[in-house]
């Protein structure tokens, strides 16, 4: 059937802001899709309120809106750009549940947009869960038993019909979001509460436990007139009870015989038919591993995280051909790109194994808990490759950038070995491994795992090889079997206990998506210890290589922005005439498609995985600039391995990492940095605080999204911290700094060493002691002098020339009392390039990696300074994921904690705040149309004359002030009017007035010591469950008054296409 | 962990470990891209006088499954990158090595298979032979032919399946090296199958007050079943005919068509074959070194091509019909498994025409 010749003009739904179950795979499937539409010679209008994606580029659609992804904004766009088609599910779940929300509101039919793909009727079948179980009895497919619930009451009668332990699912949720496992009544009735709550249509499923069953999905396409494929096959290595997403999964699957595969297949394959998708399909299965009795858990019509990973699994390109389909066309008639001689209507065959890794936040939130259930916890994946289960999982788990190059990890508790194999939690493979190396039988940890005993014995097997390598003197035989193991050398050396190793080089073996039995030109491989390399023999165009490394897992302080600039990076290097390698391990990216660089290397980010493809690639240069710390990391080992690392030089990357290098060289060029004292003890730690003088800033050296900062306000904060961070075995030194609660001010500049460009001034709305990733920041600023705009112009290009950068540098003051200090300089390209360079119209990326090169900025037209600002005013607002871990300390801090961002663009200041707000979810309307609002104050008494300021703005709003007893006193001193509600210690007022609908916000400061921490975790969860946003910074609040008196609406806003602004 | 050699016509040598049987043996060495069902290959008597190699690097992790078996092991060696000894599955009975230990076939493992699949593709099909010594008698190897592959694999004698229930139509299922699920295929949708000896003649058949007649799969050149092919001739158009694989190159035979060596065959559960009266394609399991030459085709209508080399994968006739491809499956998908319904229109409206 030919394309769909109505269609002209597409509108596309992006995903929204990244949140743990919604991450950069979306980035990745909208902007194939944004590619094949415009191939098509078809108009794109793209919506994504996250400015942080590759897919809201110019280059990519023709007109772009950052706007909140909401059916009042979403229809106003499509009133005023009329498309023919919507293309929802590329969107994730966000763009999913808005396109039936924009077809069910009659949205679609009134301004005449056929939804694109599997249409309304399918989706609503296969989403909803009682329709979706009438159709699987109607072709005979099992699902679990179980029943729907749309009340408590229904609920528990429910549970106990089917018997415990049960699932509870909430209908519309990302990720299962609110979901769990309750093994008893008490468990259950807290946890159907909750999924109710969370469920927008206030719908739970109550369903039959079947954990311990294997858990396996397939990846399927169906196109309109019925040909259906299974593109890939994956199985989970941890059993039914833990979400797909925190699961390790393998793919193909490996312990299904023929028939068990065959009947999966065949029934995800009449399950897409019977439901009719036009498109791409996830059908997830539970297997009993003791008989073929099968349960259909769910599936997912649209592209999903474990369909980019089926893509880069298999080469085979789910989002492109799913798009392709959704316009049309059949999959017979789409040709397969890698062969050029086979077409999008086959089954991929794969010759190697592949394995997945989450990655978890569980660094960043200490002191939650690590379990694993049916709500997702993970913010990303590595994926890697091997020619077995051994060799994939442990590139996996090194390229995790879990501190692990093998599976011996410390145990996190004293617990003995056989209780702590019990706890379901992201170390269990760890442990599982740790069990087998002390000699507990295989069978006592399939008992207690239900891990399949394929994964078990191939796990001892490692242990019983590691005990080998212990024991012998190392021969090359044992050597090149640990290379096939997946072994780094740096493992073998410290395990064998040897330093000479064999000489020994990684061959590259092709993706090519028919286990050669096609000829493929594939720029995509992966490395194995054979013989017989297929990246050195590929055919080169002889231009110059350059290699740029990627970022790795999506994680908290590193997420898809990183992406973003990695991806630009190689697209302006091709365009320069380089041949481009790309290094990266994290399938949910755009970096990581076959298409992307000249080459992929999907490989771990490690010194000695990256050094090998060095050997077989001899780039001339490897760019670590716009990989985060992930890339930036590695420049200490390259350099000291003779590669060259283009832009800025080690030293100069040394230098601004290295604090008391940094020091020096502040010191050197005359600019202040707050007063900091580097420390190694609890005790220098305590002295340096009382000469600096409380309150005190507290971080380790060398870090990562601020990871381990704390503001320590008396000595016992420091004692804290210092027990903590000691513990985690953090060997550089520990920074004690005065802190200075200023503003904070950041600037990413561009230098070619001659010229120094600087995009835009970015002020933050929190002041200083929040993390920049935490902060709603605001383009241009709106409370910035004269004097002090000149400053930091001035302060910023001397910066970037004494650190001799070349290409780009992302600088963070802090001004107070008109003077302006340094927080901190990062020789990379930072977490806000992607949006300044959208708002501002310079491309950031492409200028500083040309500049990185040797090109001159002036020739390209700019000149030294702070560019003009631009018309709009550009907020970020963070995005968080507490609902998903619900026991973490949500209180904003040094330590960043956001997940993701969305952006609001606006004629104000306000505007843009307003519509950022709405972006990311808080109704900041509501409190108007509300009869009876009400906001809790709680803050410590350094906070008292802002809490006060706080209540007047919210009693002018005629908002009813509650706080708590000493908070209450101050405001009541001034004569405002404030009901008291008695501190969570004394009794429950507090969690009363929660479950009362009486509050819209909560205000909450301090909460440093851990007595106060946990009386604050309980108050925000059930904040959470109740929708009440809970504020932990007094300037956010503030903010928030001011743009709820400006009383915009989604529909008074204007509606901004950043690509007409040219 | 003993050596053991893989050593090919082209002279080229590779190292690799034994496993299973410890002998030697000289085969045509052809490569599967299934991702599991290496039972099921292991057992498919069509795979008789051929070395069999697997593209996926991971073979045997859920041992040897008894019941899964599609008759008797004809393979003559086995290449694998890695097998698994310490299998997991519910129906698992014994490891690969056992199972090739018992039936004599020569394993080897430790091969870099996609060096090997990439030799094969790129020179074509060879022979090789699974040596304990790199020394080796190249001459032999060179002139290996698969020669009476069909007599090697098919019943000496009739034997009978019954379903549970009344049967509602009877087949002849001539064996030229059949998988069983043919026959369980059939059963399954109320056949009675008499399973005929390869060189079984028309006229048994047609005085057996049979409904139709299955032609099967099997091994080797088709061109070297001569008397076969006459029979079928016989039976055109005088009874319902459903042909897969060489039964489906036997029938073209007869019917005037010619068949032709594929340069390295099509083997494993991914090929897509495309309706060519209609706009489906649908995945299928194939494991051929020949197929029906397309202009050879003159009495019949291609009714499916290979989408990816346009290949000959099923023709249709007055009352018979053939396909290139396995919809019986095992291993592979069964998304053609329609055709035995196909098979079973085409005998009850014989039934009617004749009642």
């Amino acid at each position: 059937m030919p394309k769909n010749k109505d269609i002209k003009k597409v509108l596309v739904i992006g995903s929204g802001p990244i949140v743990i179950g919604q991450a950069a795979e979306f980035d990745y499937a909208g902007a194939q899709a944004c590619r094949v539409l415009k191939n098509e010679g078809i108009h794109v209008v793209l919506v994504n309120s996250n400015p942080a994606t590759i897919m809201t580029d110019r280059y990519l659609a023709d007109d772009i809106y950052l706007e909140p992804l909401t059916v009042e904004t979403v229809e106003r766009i499509i009133k005023k750009e009329r498309p023919d088609g919507l293309l929802a599910g590329l969107g994730g779940q966000t763009g999913l549940t808005l396109g039936v929300q924009l077809s069910e509101s009659g949205v679609l039919a009134k301004y005449g947009v056929k939804l694109l793909g599997t249409d309304v009727e399918a989706i609503k079948k296969a989403e909803d869960r009682e329709a979706f179980r009438s159709e699987m009895r109607k072709i005979n497919q099992p699902c679990v038993p179980s029943e729907i619930a749309q009340s408590l009451e229904e609920a528990v009668t429910a549970a106990e019909k089917i018997g415990y332990p049960v699932i509870v699912r909430p209908a519309f949720t990302l990720g299962g979001s609110g979901g769990g496992i309750a093994y008893n009544g008490e468990d259950f009735i807290k946890i159907a509460e909750n999924g109710l709550k969370l469920s927008p249509i206030s719908q739970i499923l109550v369903e039959k436990s079947i954990a311990g069953w294997k858990e396996i999905e397939f990846e399927t396409i169906r196109d309109c007139v019925g040909n259906a494929i299974a593109v890939c096959s994956m199985e989970n290595v941890d059993p039914v009870g833990v979400h797909t997403g925190d699961s390790i999964v393998v793919a193909p699957t490996l312990t299904l015989s023929d028939k068990e595969y065959q009947m999966l297949r065949s029934a995800s394959l009449s399950m897409i038919s019977a439901l009719g998708i036009v498109g791409g399909c996830n059908c997830q299965f539970a297997l009993n591993p003791n008989s073929f009795e099968y349960a259909v858990i769910e599936v997912n019509p649209r592209v999903s995280r474990s369909s980019a990973l089926a893509s880069k699994a298999t080469g085979y390109p789910i989002a492109k051909i799913s798009t392709m389909v959704s316009l049309g066309y059949r999959l017979d008639e789409i040709k397969n790109e890698i062969t050029g001689k086979t077409f999008a209507c086959f089954e991929p065959a794969l010759d190697y194994v592949v394995v997945k890794f989450p990655k978890w936040p569980f660094d960043k939130f200490i002191g939650t808990k690590r379990d694993l259930g049916t709500q997702m916890k993970a913010t990303g994946e590595v994926m890697a490759i091997g020619q077995s289960f051994e060799e994939a999982l442990m590139k996996a788990v090194r390229g995790a950038e879990i501190k692990l190059d093998t599976l011996n990890a410390p145990a996190l508790t004293d617990q003995d070995i056989i209780n702590r194999l019990k706890n379901v939690d992201d170390r269990r493979i760890f442990t599982v491994f740790e069990a087998l190396k002390s000699d507990v039988c295989a069978e006592t940890v399939h008992d207690i795992t239900k891990i399949d005993n394929y994964f078990i014995y191939k796990l001892k097997r490692l242990a019983l090889f590691e005990k080998e390598l212990e024991a012998a003197p190392l021969t090359d035989e044992m050597y090149l079997k640990a290379k096939r193991l997946g072994y780094p050398d740096s493992a073998i050396r410290r395990i064998a206990n040897c330093d000479k190793l064999p000489e020994f080089s990684y061959s590259y073996r092709m993706v090519d998506t028919c286990a050669a039995e096609f000829n493929a030109e594939t720029p995509y491989f992966y490395s194995s210890a054979d013989s017989h390399c297929e990246s050195r023999e590929f055919c080169r165009s002889g231009k110059p290589v350059v290699m740029v490394l990627g970022s790795g897992p999506i994680r908290i302080g590193q997420g898809i922005e990183f992406d973003y600039s990695s991806v630009h990076c190689v697209w302006t290097l091709r365009k320069m005439g380089y041949d481009v390698v790309i290094v990266n391990n994290n399938p949910e990216t755009v970096s990581t498609d076959y298409d992307t660089a000249d080459r992929l290397y999907f490989e771990p980010l490690t010194p000695e995985d990256v050094m090998n493809i060095i050997e077989a690639e001899k780039p001339i240069g490897v760019v670590v600039a716009f990989g985060g710390q992930t890339a930036i990391n590695l420049t200490e080992y390259l350099v000291s391995q003779g590669v060259a690392i283009l832009g800025t030089s080690a030293e100069g990357i040394d230098t601004a990492e290295d604090r008391e290098k940094f020091d020096a060289f502040l010191e050197s060029i005359g600019i202040s940095r707050p007063k900091a004292v580097s420390v190694n003890t609890a005790e220098e730690a305590l002295i340096a605080a009382k000469i600096l003088t409380y309150p005190v800033l507290l971080r380790p050296s060398y870090v990562i999204g601020g990871q381990g900062m704390c503001v320590a306000r008396c000595e016992q904060d420091v004692r804290t911290f210092m027990n903590n961070i000691l513990s985690f075995g953090i060997s550089n030194s520990v920074l004690v700094d005065k802190y200075m609660p200023g503003t904070e001010l950041e600037v990413d500049c561009i230098s070619d060493g001659d010229t120094v460009l600087i995009p835009g001034i970015m002020e933050h709305v929190e002041r200083a002691g929040i993390h920049s990733g935490d902060s709603i920041a605001v383009y241009p600023p709106y409370n910035l002098t004269e004097h002090m705009t000149e400053k930091i112009t001035k302060t910023s290009v001397e910066i970037a020339k004494g650190l001799g950068t070349k290409g780009i540098v992302n600088i963070q003051y802090l001004a107070e009392n008109g003077k302006l200090y340094v927080i901190e300089v990062n020789p990379r390209a930072s977490r806000t390039v992607p949006y300044i360079s959208k708002v501002t119209n310079i491309p950031m990326i492409e200028l500083a990696s040309r500049a990185m090169l040797g090109e001159k900025l002036s020739d390209m037209g700019y000149k030294t300074g702070l560019a003009p600002a631009a018309k709009y005013y550009a907020v970020k607002v963070p995005v968080f994921s507490f609902e998903k871990i619900d026991d973490a300390n949500s209180i904003m801090g040094p330590e960043m904690k956001s997940t993701g961002e969305v952006l609001g663009m606006g004629r104000t200041k306000t505007e843009a705040l307003y519509k950022g707000l709405a972006a990311s979810g808080v109704d900041v309307g509501a409190i108007r149309s509300k009869k009876n609002a009400g906001i809790l104050i709680s803050v410590e008494d350094y906070d008292y004359s802002d809490a006060i300021m706080l209540a007047e703005k919210f009693t002018d709003l005629g908002v009813t002030l509650y706080a708590t007893p000493d908070t209450a006193n101050a405001i009541r001193k001034r004569g405002i009017d404030v009901i008291t509600a008695h501190n969570v210690w004394e009794n429950d007022d507090i969690y009363r007035l929660v479950e009362s609908d009486k509050l819209s916000y909560i205000v909450y400061t301090g909460a440093v010591m851990d007595s106060s921490v946990g009386d604050f975790r309980q108050l925000h969860r059930k904040a959470m469950s109740r929708k009440i946003p809970c504020m932990t910074s007094i300037d956010t609040a503030l903010a928030l008054a001011d743009v709820i008196a400006a009383k915009y609406t989604q529909k008074s806003t204007i509606l901004v296409n950043i690509n007409e602004r040219r | 962990m003993k050596k053991r050699y893989l050593i090919l016509e082209n002279k080229e040598i590779l190292e690799g470990i034994a496993f299973g049987c410890d002998c030697e043996r000289v085969g045509e060495l052809v490569f599967t891209t299934n991702m599991c069902g290496y039972i099921e290959t292991l057992t498919d008597p069509s795979y008789y006088g051929q070395i069999v190699m697997h593209t996926f690097p991971q073979i045997g992790n859920y041992g040897i499954i008894p019941s899964d078996f599609e008759g008797k092991s004809s393979v003559f060696g086995y290449v694998v990158r890695e097998y698994c000894d310490e299998p997991s599955n519910f129906r698992c009975e014994k490891t690969l090595d056992a199972f090739l230990k018992e039936n004599g076939i020569p394993g080897i493992s430790g091969i870099d298979t996609r060096y090997l699949t990439k030799l094969t593709r790129e020179y074509g099909v060879m022979n090789a032979m699974i040596s304990n010594s790199p020394d080796a008698d190249f001459d032999l190897i060179k002139n290996y032919c698969v020669t009476n592959a069909v007599p090697s694999v098919s019943v000496s004698e009739p034997e009978i399946f019954c379903p549970e229930i009344t049967p509602k139509f009877s087949v002849a299922l001539i064996d030229y090296g059949s998988k069983k699920n043919i026959i369980n295929e059939l059963i399954k949708r109320a056949c009675k199958v008499t399973l005929f000896p390869h060189n079984v003649c028309a006229e048994t058949i047609l005085d057996g007050n049979f409904d139709g007649v299955m032609l099967s799969n099997g091994p080797g050149d088709p061109a070297d079943n001569v008397f076969e092919i006459s029979q079928i001739k016989k039976l055109m158009n005088k009874i319902p005919i459903f042909g897969i694989c060489l039964g489906h190159q036997l029938m073209a035979l007869a019917n005037g068509a010619k068949t032709e060596k594929l340069k390295y065959g099509h083997r494993g559960g991914n090929q897509p074959v495309s309706e060519t009266n209609g706009h489906r394609t649908f995945i299928s399991s194939q494991n051929h070194g020949y197929a029906v030459t397309a202009k050879s085709v003159k009495n019949g209508i291609i009714s499916y091509v290979n989408a990816n080399d346009k290949t000959v994968e099923g023709i249709d006739y007055k009352t018979a019909f053939s396909v290139q491809f396995h919809p019986e499956a095992c291993s592979g998908p069964k998304d053609t498994e329609f055709l035995f319904d196909k098979f079973l229109c085409m005998m009850k409206e014989k039934n009617y025409a004749e009642k």
